[in-house]
């Protein structure tokens, strides 16, 4: 009985990697719409592009990210058809076509029970570097503070240490969280904790009865109206853009990425779908 | 080996289920290999040791603290609800009466059963503010160990109680022929053939601890530092992949599969020595 043993392992083995090496697709008749840049709109994009294929069978959506000035140069050079750009596009790029998807904002939390109605910037930069450690040297009560970050590789931890001017290697936290959800569960149990979240999961949970506050910024309220309006100052437009005016496929698929048919996929994120 | 035409058959048949369930895990381990090999190609593997931090996006890759941080999270669970499920199980096999212990080894099954992410979910809203009163922040360390031994116990408990199980009858019976008392007999008989058993059953149990996730990322805190203390908050290299895996793209990505690496050899290295203790038991 040892021998068919080892005839059969083998033949697994073999059929295993053959299985590997011809997962590559090669159909020859698929269009590919490439798109690069942000690592922010990537998952969204993709979202997006899954749903494009089932609606265009002869079309393959690639994502890839580098960041949103990878978008912009390969836009640029021609080498993607559509670049991901998580910022407004700036004066000397105003070569590009750009497309606003949608909008992302984010909102710092306390626990209800904490006395400090606001901080300004400078009181925020303090508390995430560690230069403040209780909750008395910015109006609270005595107790020491319990600084929640976001994991690496979050668009949220990105957009906020850019906004704050920080580098994640300055933020001292006590805790690091995953997701919105778990930000929210890790402030209602500890009153001395401050985090920050998408506006949008911060204001749902906070409208179902969740003992949180979102805190205002520059004395505006953080909201989903007001980073609608583009008042509110922790958020930025997400971005499509083109060489120059789309056509064809790409113009289809940056209809469909402005069009309600994806707002589900938005709000999925934690954004906002950009106002028309 | 000659057996009859249709034992033959079944034989193959199994053979291929169980060489299908073994492959799996060496397709497993080959693609945790080819997903991780595009950071090996140009980062040294030392690295991964030596670098100060977990900061992938600015070419930070320190699995060190990680390291440190699940192996004294599992340690600090082994160390708690091993005495705890070996004395359970004591008790259920020689000190209950028979109705009591057959009720009392339902309970423990159910504690079996329980998904880990309510354990992680009650770590997070009552144990957490509970040692965030004695110590802020509370998720930490020491919730982790707390959580985890709730989680493993009942698996040490019905280990134990299975290797008891199969202590041999007659052992017992020359040995309270021979006057022993009950405890005399548990210490000098009972425990010492039963040995290997448990030593398994225990190595199993801090094989789940390794591994456990969900209630491990809710309970941790997940800062990535070697631990000074109890209290200080942690990450496991568990929680580590499913905090960064949704965002993770090209080389953070593939560091979070070397973290994975890691922890499937933590994982082998533990396997192997339960085997050990395990193939010991068939001298005794």
């Amino acid at each position: 009985m040892k021998k068919p043993g080892i005839i059969i392992v083998l033949t697994l083995i073999t059929g295993a990697v053959w299985f590997f090496l011809q997962s590559q697709p090669s159909e020859p008749k698929i269009e590919k719409l490439v798109l690069t840049g942000s690592s922010t709109i990537a998952p969204l994009a993709a979202e997006i592009g899954k749903r494009f294929e089932s609606l265009h069978r002869d079309v393959r959506v690639d994502v890839q990210t580098g960041g949103s000035s990878r978008g912009i140069s390969d836009a640029r050079a021609k080498l993607a058809h559509i670049g991901m750009v998580s910022r407004a596009l700036k004066d000397d790029e105003k070569d590009l076509q750009g497309f606003t998807v949608a909008l992302d904002g984010i909102a710092v939390i306390l626990n209800k029970a904490n006395p400090v109605a606001a901080l300004d910037k400078q009181q925020i930069i303090a508390i995430y570097t560690g230069k403040v450690v209780n909750w008395k040297d910015v109006g609270g009560n005595d107790a020491p503070i319990t600084v929640v970050n976001k994991a690496e590789g979050r668009s949220t931890l990105e957009l906020f240490l850019h906004y704050f001017g920080l580098k994640n290697t300055d933020v001292k936290p006590q805790v690091i969280i995953g997701d919105n959800q778990q930000g929210i569960k890790t402030v209602l149990g500890n009153p001395d904790a401050i985090g920050y979240v998408s506006v949008g999961t911060a204001e749902y949970e906070a409208g179902q009865g969740a003992a949180i506050k979102l805190l205002p910024l520059d004395g505006i309220a953080a909201s989903m109206e007001n980073v609608r309006n583009r008042s509110f100052p922790l958020a930025r437009p997400l971005n499509l853009v083109t060489h120059s005016e789309p056509a064809g496929r790409v113009k289809d698929f940056i209809e469909f990425a402005e069009s309600p048919q994806v707002h589900d996929l938005i709000e999925a994120q934690y954004f906002v779908p950009a106002p028309r | 080996m000659s057996l009859p035409h249709a034992d033959r058959r079944l034989a193959v048949l199994l053979q291929i289920c169980a060489l299908l369930a073994a492959a799996i895990v060496l397709l497993i381990l080959l693609f945790l290999l080819k997903e991780s090999l595009p950071i090996l190609q140009h980062v040294a593997l030392s690295r991964f040791v030596s670098d100060a931090s977990w900061h992938p996006l600015q070419g930070l890759y320190g699995l060190t603290p990680m390291l440190a941080a699940t192996l004294s999270a599992t340690l600090g669970a082994v160390l708690l609800a091993a005495p705890l499920g070996i004395a359970s199980a004591l008790f259920s096999r020689y000190y209950a009466p028979p109705l009591l212990a057959a009720c009392y080894r339902r309970l423990i099954e159910l504690l079996a059963g329980i998904p880990s992410v309510v354990y992680g979910f009650w770590g997070l809203t009552t144990l957490a503010p509970l040692i965030g009163r004695l110590h802020p922040p509370g998720v930490s360390l020491l919730t982790s160990m707390l959580v985890l031994a709730l989680m493993i116990l009942p698996t040490v408990a019905l280990t134990v109680d299975a290797a008891l199980a199969a202590v041999p009858v007659a052992y017992l019976r020359s040995a309270a022929a021979l006057g022993l008392s009950r405890w005399s007999l548990i210490g000098g008989v009972a425990l010492p053939v039963a040995r290997p058993g448990i030593v398994a059953g225990i190595l199993l149990a801090a094989g789940r601890a390794i591994g456990e996730t969900m209630a491990v990322l809710m309970v941790t805190g997940n800062v990535v530092q070697l631990p000074r203390n109890l209290f200080d908050p942690v990450r496991t290299l568990t929680a580590n992949i499913a905090l960064e895996m949704a965002y993770a793209t090209g080389d953070h990505r593939a560091a979070l599969f070397v973290s994975g690496l890691a922890l499937m050899l933590l994982v082998l290295v533990l396997v192997a020595t339960a085997e050990l203790f395990s193939k010991q038991r068939r001298h005794v």
